[in-house]
């Protein structure tokens, strides 16, 4: 199964060079590879019916307890199918939709990494794993719904899937964490084995809710579902994939999986319940507001979604078995339904059902397949539609929930039969009406039409056989997710009962809804402006809210002052530790020493020379006086034997001062540029630091608080790593990983060192104020407040300094007499070096 | 600021460039068992350069280097990544160090390993570094 995954990876980093052979045949063949697993998972149809459950071990961390195990059972098995399957025809489609684009080829590309990252979803078995793929699908789906990226709208809400679906991602990794340390086992399996019981652990709730709200924001549930409709200004391909079978059920696929060990609980069945039937109303509602074919499609989608939350919520027997039924049936539809969207849009030139009529007789097919899969939406016997939609009216009637919640399915389960009928005979039936002429309009290609073809096809399949789909397909998902075997059958007639009835009263309504549609949606239109203001406002705000705190941060915090930035990091690091330290430790001092002559010796002049630098005049006098410093402490360390160490930090004190004497005179001559009080305020900051240290020396010369690990690494340097320089050892072989982060470290600031040593005038600081405006609009600056060089700073801060001191001309005169006297010596150094040249 | 060095500087940096520059493959290779490895390799390196740049300038150095100092940090980190992967083809974790030592005529033996690839890696990142700041330093003053 790993493999499984892998091809389609391969077949995406393949897909360029394929392009390249035949730009038209290059979806065909790529359409090869989902069609053979789907045919390869297919063939373990019997296997998994029979209760069985594949599982393909491998480990990839096992340090770190994260394998890449793969587990094959009745709900993955189910998505497996859908995605791959599915998968083919909207490969298929794309090929044939955006022939001759010129970027189809990446559009492949993203689209092959994102069918690949959803099946990795459905098979992992451990929970990081999971979590990887679960964010790989966020971010190939940002790629695939900003394909577009010249449109500012598709780019748009690009960003918002991406931002909403990975905000909810980070809580989901939380939750992930939460429930594996609950747990004891970051494998599903072994969770689901173990004894634990996880609903009554003392994290459950905030482990419920963390694993909600990454579910919840995947799977477009109330408030965040207004990302789903605006992912419309994606292509149609990645709708009819993203929004069928896919990624929006990936939320709802983590909830059915995570059903037997968290579900049955009050908390559970009230959150799951109230926000499915919030958001399946609110999806009906909003989609009998919309005019858009694919808007419609959307907002019907958001309404399945919350059906399908609403029956793990009620979590009866007869739930999970609905739950599976409706899964397999809303993809089916929905899928076909979008491609069919994409056809009337490609063929007739728009969405917009108000602008469409009559296309039956120009595409015949195209309506036909549009009719079966709209009835099975709206659940009209034979199509498999109705089956499910009887499932779920039986269960809320047999199940624990409210009056309240039955009111919202019945009233979406009425809107829904008019958007169905809205969809089907709209643009179809009545007077011909279209943007192009009608010559124009024909047939699309077989590969546009052969998804629709056969996802609806299926559709009145299993609506005829649906005893035979539900034992090979539908009830091995229903008993994963309820974790035990079921009774029942899936059946299209289920004799004269009250779940018959209410569906014919929603038929009925429906069709009354659809013929008074014009007028009810122009009575909706006075709910206007409390639709603007609803949860998608509030992401507006929250992106406001964090340009704002990104302003208000950047002129704070990040303001350019090293000094500034030196004073916030040292400040922050003595109150966090002085505060452990005071808190879990006495303060502790032990003079019991008695140094040697030498040492205090070397003691004494490293004091010296600290004291030197900080109150020296001349900035040559502190480099030397840091070098005295240095080099006491490599004498230090020589003392008590430690020779690599010494060797280093000679060797580093060496170069510091060669690098210093390199800059010195770049530097803006020597001057006082703050004020008394400022001198004063970083003495204390120093003086604290110092304190702080003294004390944590003086408690870890005492206290042990763990064994120490250098006993580790003397014993096993030698046998393990063949090495009798331990400190060698440890830095390439015990902690290689850390020292490769350090050497990448040391080389990107080199880098850094390199780019502003060689910055030229046009990227100086100053003249690019514009930088970071991808979000904002560019800012006016005043021109007082740009800065054009560092000579100008240092200007202004003297000229600042003389209005402070108050004292104008004594200052300013040594300043340029010391200035001048190097551009002298400057100017004599440089004919020398020509001549000696 | 770069003055040419003196007759003393001149001549005393012919000699002590190489030696230095030999001293600190010396130092490399001695690491794993006495006082010496990659980084303490790399600064002694950089020293030797530094020199032979205070004496002869940037211009003469880069040449002397034949690589440019980018390069070298380039070509450090492949040296640091790659030895990650022999590990692998043992089916071990990342990282794990292996050993082929070749037995040298007179009784020695040369430790090739992993290790030995990595602390390369360091060594030429350490020196890549210090390089390129020194001598687009020096280029700067030169101008």
């Amino acid at each position: 199964m790993q493999l499984a995954v892998l091809v389609i990876f391969l077949a995406a980093i393949l897909t360029p060079w394929i392009y390249g052979q035949s730009k038209t045949r290059a979806a065909q063949v790529l359409a090869i590879v989902p069609a053979l697993l789907t045919l390869w998972f297919a063939s373990h149809i019997p296997a998994i019916a029979d209760g069985n459950i594949l599982i393909h071990e491998y480990h990839w961390i096992p340090g770190l307890d994260i394998s890449f195990t793969m587990v094959l059972d009745g709900l993955s098995l189910l998505f497996a199918l859908l995605i791959c399957g599915i998968g083919t025809f909207i490969v298929l489609y794309a090929g044939a939709y955006l022939k001759g684009h010129e970027n189809l080829g990446r559009f492949l590309v993203i689209l092959m990494s994102f069918m690949g990252s959803m099946l990795g979803l459905v098979l992992s078995d451990n929970l990081i794993t999971l979590f990887v793929f679960w964010e790989l699908t966020s971010i190939t789906s940002y790629l695939l719904i900003g394909f577009n990226h010249q449109s500012a709208e598709a780019r748009k809400a690009a960003l918002q899937g991406l931002i909403v679906t990975v905000g909810g991602g980070l809580a989901l990794l939380a939750g992930l964490v939460l429930l594996a340390s609950a747990s004891g086992s970051y494998s599903l399996q072994e969770i689901f084995n173990s004894n634990t019981m996880l609903t009554e652990h003392p994290l459950y709730v905030g482990m419920l809710i963390c694993l909600l709200l990454g579910a919840f924001t995947k799977s477009a549930q109330f408030p965040f579902h207004f990302w789903l409709p605006n992912a419309m200004a994606a292509p149609t391909p990645v709708s009819a994939y993203l929004h069928s079978a896919t990624m929006v059920k990936a939320g709802i696929y983590l909830l059915a999986r995570l059903q037997p060990e968290l579900g049955g609980t009050e908390l559970w069945m009230l959150v799951l319940t109230s926000f499915g039937a919030f958001t399946m109303f609110t999806g009906a509602f909003m989609a009998i507001r919309s005019t858009d074919l694919k808007k419609l499609l959307a907002y019907s989608t958001v309404m399945a979604l919350g059906t399908l939350t609403l029956l793990l919520g009620i979590g009866t027997e007869l739930a999970m078995i609905a739950f599976a039924a409706y899964l397999l049936a809303h993809s089916l539809y929905k899928g076909a339904l979008f491609m069919l969207a994409g056809i009337v849009d490609h063929e007739a030139g728009s969405r917009n059902v108000n602008e469409l009529g009559g296309l039956r007789k120009l595409l015949p097919v195209t309506a036909i397949c549009t009719a079966i899969a709209a009835l099975s939406l709206a659940g009209i016997p034979p199509l498999f539609g109705f089956v499910a939609k009887e499932l779920l009216l039986e269960s809320l009637i047999e199940g624990p929930t409210g009056y309240i919640v039955f009111a919202l399915v019945m009233a979406s389960a009425v809107l829904v039969v008019a958007v169905a009928a809205i969809v089907a005979i709209r643009p179809f039936y009545g007077a011909f009406q279209a943007p192009k002429d009608a010559g124009e309009i024909h047939e699309p290609p077989k590969g546009m039409l052969a998804g629709p073809i056969v996802l609806a096809g299926l559709s009145l399949i299993a609506g005829l056989l649906p005893f035979w789909v539900g034992d090979f397909i539908t009830f091995p998902a229903s008993e994963a997710v309820h974790g035990g075997r079921l009774d029942g059958y899936l059946a299209l007639w289920h004799g004269l009962n009250l779940p018959l009835l209410l569906s014919v009263i929603s038929i009925g309504l429906g069709i009354l809804v659809y013929r008074s549609w014009d007028g009810i949606r122009e009575r909706l239109q006075v709910l206007n402006p409390i639709i603007v203001r609803g949860p998608e406002s509030g992401y507006f705000r929250f992106m406001d809210g964090i340009v704002w705190l990104a302003e208000w941060q950047t002129r704070h915090l990040q303001n350019g002052s090293i000094r500034n930035y030196l004073r916030t990091i040292i400040l922050v690091f003595v109150a966090i530790t002085g505060y452990t330290l005071l808190v879990r430790y006495q303060i502790h001092w032990n003079w019991d020493i008695n140094p040697a002559f030498h040492e205090l010796v070397a003691v004494s002049i490293l004091v010296t020379g600290a004291a030197a630098a900080c109150l020296t005049h001349s900035r040559l006098g502190a480099v030397a006086a840091m070098g005295v410093v240095g080099f006491s402490i490599a004498f230090i360390f020589i003392l008590f034997s430690a020779p690599d160490l010494s060797i280093t930090q000679i060797l580093v004190e060496t170069l510091t001062v060669i690098l210093l004497v390199l800059v010195l005179f770049r530097l803006p001559s020597f001057s006082n540029i703050s004020t008394t009080s400022e001198r004063i305020r970083d003495a204390i900051v120093a003086l604290l630091t110092g304190l702080l240290m003294t004390l944590l020396v003086m408690i870890t010369i005492d206290i042990q608080l763990f064994a120490p690990i250098s006993d580790y690494m003397i014993e096993n340097s030698a046998p393990l790593a063949y090495g009798r320089n331990i400190v060698n050892v440890i830095l390439v072989d015990f902690r290689a990983l850390d020292t490769l982060g350090e050497i990448f470290v040391l080389a990107l600031a080199a880098m850094g060192v390199y780019a502003m040593i060689k910055f030229n005038p046009s990227t100086a600081p100053g003249s690019n104020h514009f930088a970071g405006t991808l979000i904002l609009p560019p800012k006016e600056v005043p021109e007082e407040d740009i800065v054009h060089s560092l000579e100008e700073i240092h200007q202004k801060m003297l000229e600042q300094q003389k209005i402070l001191e108050a004292e104008p001309a004594d200052q300013e005169v040594p300043e340029e007499h010391v200035e001048a006297e190097q551009e002298k010596r400057k100017g004599n150094d440089t004919p020398d070096s020509k001549e000696d040249r | 600021m770069m003055k040419p060095g003196t007759i003393i500087l001149y001549t005393a940096a012919r000699y002590i460039v190489p030696l230095q520059l030999l001293f600190s493959i010396f130092l490399l290779l001695r690491g794993h068992d006495e006082p010496g490895g990659g980084f303490i390799a790399g600064l002694v390196a950089s020293g030797a350069m530094a020199l032979y740049l205070f004496t002869f300038g940037a211009t003469v150095t880069r040449d002397l280097l034949r690589v440019d100092p980018r390069n070298l940090i380039g070509a450090g980190l492949f040296f640091g990544m790659i030895s990650i992967f022999p590990a692998l083809l043992n089916g071990e974790p990342f990282f794990t160090a292996q050993w082929w030592p070749i037995p040298l005529p007179g009784g020695g033996e040369l430790k090739l390993s992993t290790p030995l690839i990595f602390d390369i890696g360091v060594y030429l990142t350490v020196f890549g570094s210090v390089m390129l700041m020194l001598i687009a330093l020096t280029e700067t003053e030169e101008r």
